[in-house]
């Protein structure tokens, strides 16, 4: 007889024994310094969205050209109260640096998940079904790519005209490419997998595969990807604010504010230094808890 | 020999893109109720697209241009898509190749086992948890509550390997077709991973189809063989026949390149290169003549 040699003794048990139990998604996240100073970071900016009137202390629209680019606390001429200055209307630029949160964040949420839920459901179709589909989805997205990215946005502001929903078309219209072509890939490597096979062969229809099989397995890339597209949603509204396309001027935003800033930048930097530090901190926030997301995520690299 | 469950007739593939290159020869196999088939071969021999061709999940590159599958009266090449999607699980169910990419990465085991048994049987999935944990008990695994709970990656490829036997026999199919189960294991989990689906067969009467490019695997578990070369069958008997009186001469010379343990002065043979030509030629001229085609089968 052709003999299989055997080292264990007969009818031995298999249990979980010595598996190596790696760490939870929970724990791995909480132990990333990055992930939580960034996550910390992004939620005092949620709160201070939510929360602005009542935690602004003046009121962001209020002018007084008595107390017009007042330095910030600590420097010289500085009134109490003021902690950031004001600009050269006597507006408070911490009161406006706090309102203005809530544009950034407001696009920043919808405008990445609008993509996100646009870019990934072409993606997975184009992923999993291939061939026809894929050729017709993969071309329109790079005939799509072709275009420069900014000028596309403030020719189609310029056509929707300006307002909130109209940046948010903007992104959504431009960056639902960067999560097809991401979604797509990652399809397509995860509809190779036996498990895909083995759903086919249980008698699953293919819509069942990719909704149960597929898409939790493209979710880590995807959650990751679109923390990082928050992050540049934020700077494509402050780009937008900036060349007063974005919403109406008696919103603050942190564009805009970059924008008066700089009429004034000899004679007070900070109305200038504040949103664009400000900017600055929340798309490294989110592209490191976009980083730190897709670490943890991963289930390959979680082994 | 009993009835037949399985009964597959002159069944030839080409490759479309390959310029029509044979996938497989009319081949020609029938699986009695409660019998282990064994289909050995080496790579690229056609052992796979036999098994997706039952399945339904040949690549789209790859044609059926001859031959029946029948599965208990049921034309299974010419049933509609959602006709065949309702056959697979509950009667057909597959064994996959490579157990730490046949478990999705994402979904817990008890996901994964209790889908056939929500979708196929309707179980609530309370009933299904339940059942989960006896199918776990089934493939030997001692503490099915901590495994249900797991995630794939948490489990050892032993384990996995039970996990995927336990879905396979979840629905009590008919038909279990085994691709290259054991191919992913070291040898002493071999062992066990056999003897398991040998037991479970036995237990339910499970007709199987088992791929294996081992004639070692093959030997231990089968009852019968039919050899493979070029998707075309060289030789089919029962085990013992062919591992004792191999007639046909491909058959003799993978016989000679299987180490055996019984027998170990005997020493490894490359399969002789004039063989290979002969065949070769042999199978080509065939080709040529259709009609001929077949006249070698077992």
């Amino acid at each position: 007889m052709v003999e299989v040699s055997a080292a264990r003794p007969e009818g031995s048990q298999a249990t979980l024994g010595d598996t190596l139990r790696p760490p939870s998604i929970r724990t791995r996240l909480l132990g990333d310094r990055k992930v939580v100073a960034a996550g910390s970071f992004l939620l005092i900016l949620i709160v201070a969205a939510l929360a602005a009137p009542l935690i602004a202390p003046r009121d962001p629209l209020d002018q007084n050209l008595m107390l017009a680019t007042l330095p910030p606390a600590g420097f010289a001429g500085a009134e109490p109260g003021y902690v950031l200055g004001t600009d050269d209307l006597g507006r408070d630029v911490l009161s406006r640096l706090i309102f203005g949160t809530r544009v950034s964040l407001t696009v920043a949420f919808i405008a990445a998940g609008l993509a996100a839920l646009l870019g990934s459901w072409l993606g997975l179709v184009a992923g999993f079904l291939g061939e026809g589909i894929d050729s017709l989805i993969s071309r329109l997205v790079d005939v799509w790519m072709a275009f420069p990215p900014v000028l596309l946005s403030i020719l189609l502001v310029a056509v929707l005209g300006t307002g909130l929903h109209s940046v948010i078309t903007a992104i959504v219209v431009i960056d639902w490419t960067r999560f097809c072509r991401v979604v797509r890939t990652e399809t397509m490597a995860q509809a190779r997998m036996d498990y895909v096979v083995a759903a086919r062969a249980l008698g699953f229809s293919r819509f069942a595969i990719l909704l149960r099989e597929i898409l939790p397995n493209v979710m880590p890339v995807l959650i990751a990807l679109i923390t990082l597209e928050m992050g540049i949603a934020v700077v494509v509204e402050a780009i937008l604010s900036f060349v007063g396309l974005s919403v109406s001027s008696d919103t603050p935003t942190w564009g805009g504010m970059i924008a008066a800033g700089r009429q004034s930048i000899h004679q007070a930097w900070w109305v200038l230094a504040a949103p664009l530090l400000a900017l600055f901190a929340t798309v490294v926030a989110f592209n490191q808890l976009g980083d730190g997301l897709a670490r943890s995520l991963d289930p390959v690299l979680r082994r | 020999m009993s009835a037949a469950r399985l009964s597959i007739d002159d069944l030839t593939a080409v490759s479309v893109r390959d310029g029509n290159r044979f996938m497989l020869r009319d081949v020609s196999l029938k699986i009695a109720i409660g019998e282990v088939h064994g289909i050995v071969g080496e790579s690229g021999a056609g052992k796979s697209t036999i098994a997706k061709a039952i399945l339904g999940i040949i690549p789209s590159q790859v044609k059926v241009t001859r031959g029946r599958i029948d599965f208990e009266g049921l034309d299974l090449l010419s049933l509609s898509s959602t006709a065949l999607r309702a056959v697979l699980g509950r009667d057909i169910a597959l064994i996959a190749q490579d157990p730490s990419t046949a478990l999705n990465p994402a979904r817990r085991i008890e996901a994964q086992l209790t889908d056939g048994l929500r979708l196929k049987r309707g179980l609530s999935s309370s009933e299904a948890r339940m059942r989960a944990g006896t199918l776990l008990e089934d493939v030997q695994i001692r503490d099915p509550t901590q495994v249900l709970r797991s995630y794939p990656h948490q489990l050892s490829g032993g384990m996995r390997q039970r996990v995927l036997i336990a879905a396979a026999f979840a629905l009590q199919p008919k038909l279990v077709i085994a691709d290259e189960p054991t191919t992913a294991l070291d040898v002493t989990v071999q062992k066990q991973i056999l003897r398991l689906i040998r037991s479970l067969q036995e237990r339910h009467g499970t007709s199987v189809l088992f791929v294996s490019h081992n004639l070692g695997v093959v030997a231990k578990i089968c009852d019968r063989v039919s050899v493979l070369y070029m998707g075309k069958v060289m030789e089919q008997a029962t085990t013992a026949e062919l591992l004792t009186a191999p007639r046909h001469p491909y058959t003799k010379a993978l016989l000679g390149a299987t180490p055996r343990y019984d027998a170990p002065e005997s020493g490894l043979q490359p399969i002789p290169p004039g063989l290979i030509a002969a065949l070769r030629a042999e199978i080509a001229a065939s080709d040529a003549r259709p009609a001929d085609r077949g006249s070698a089968d077992g």
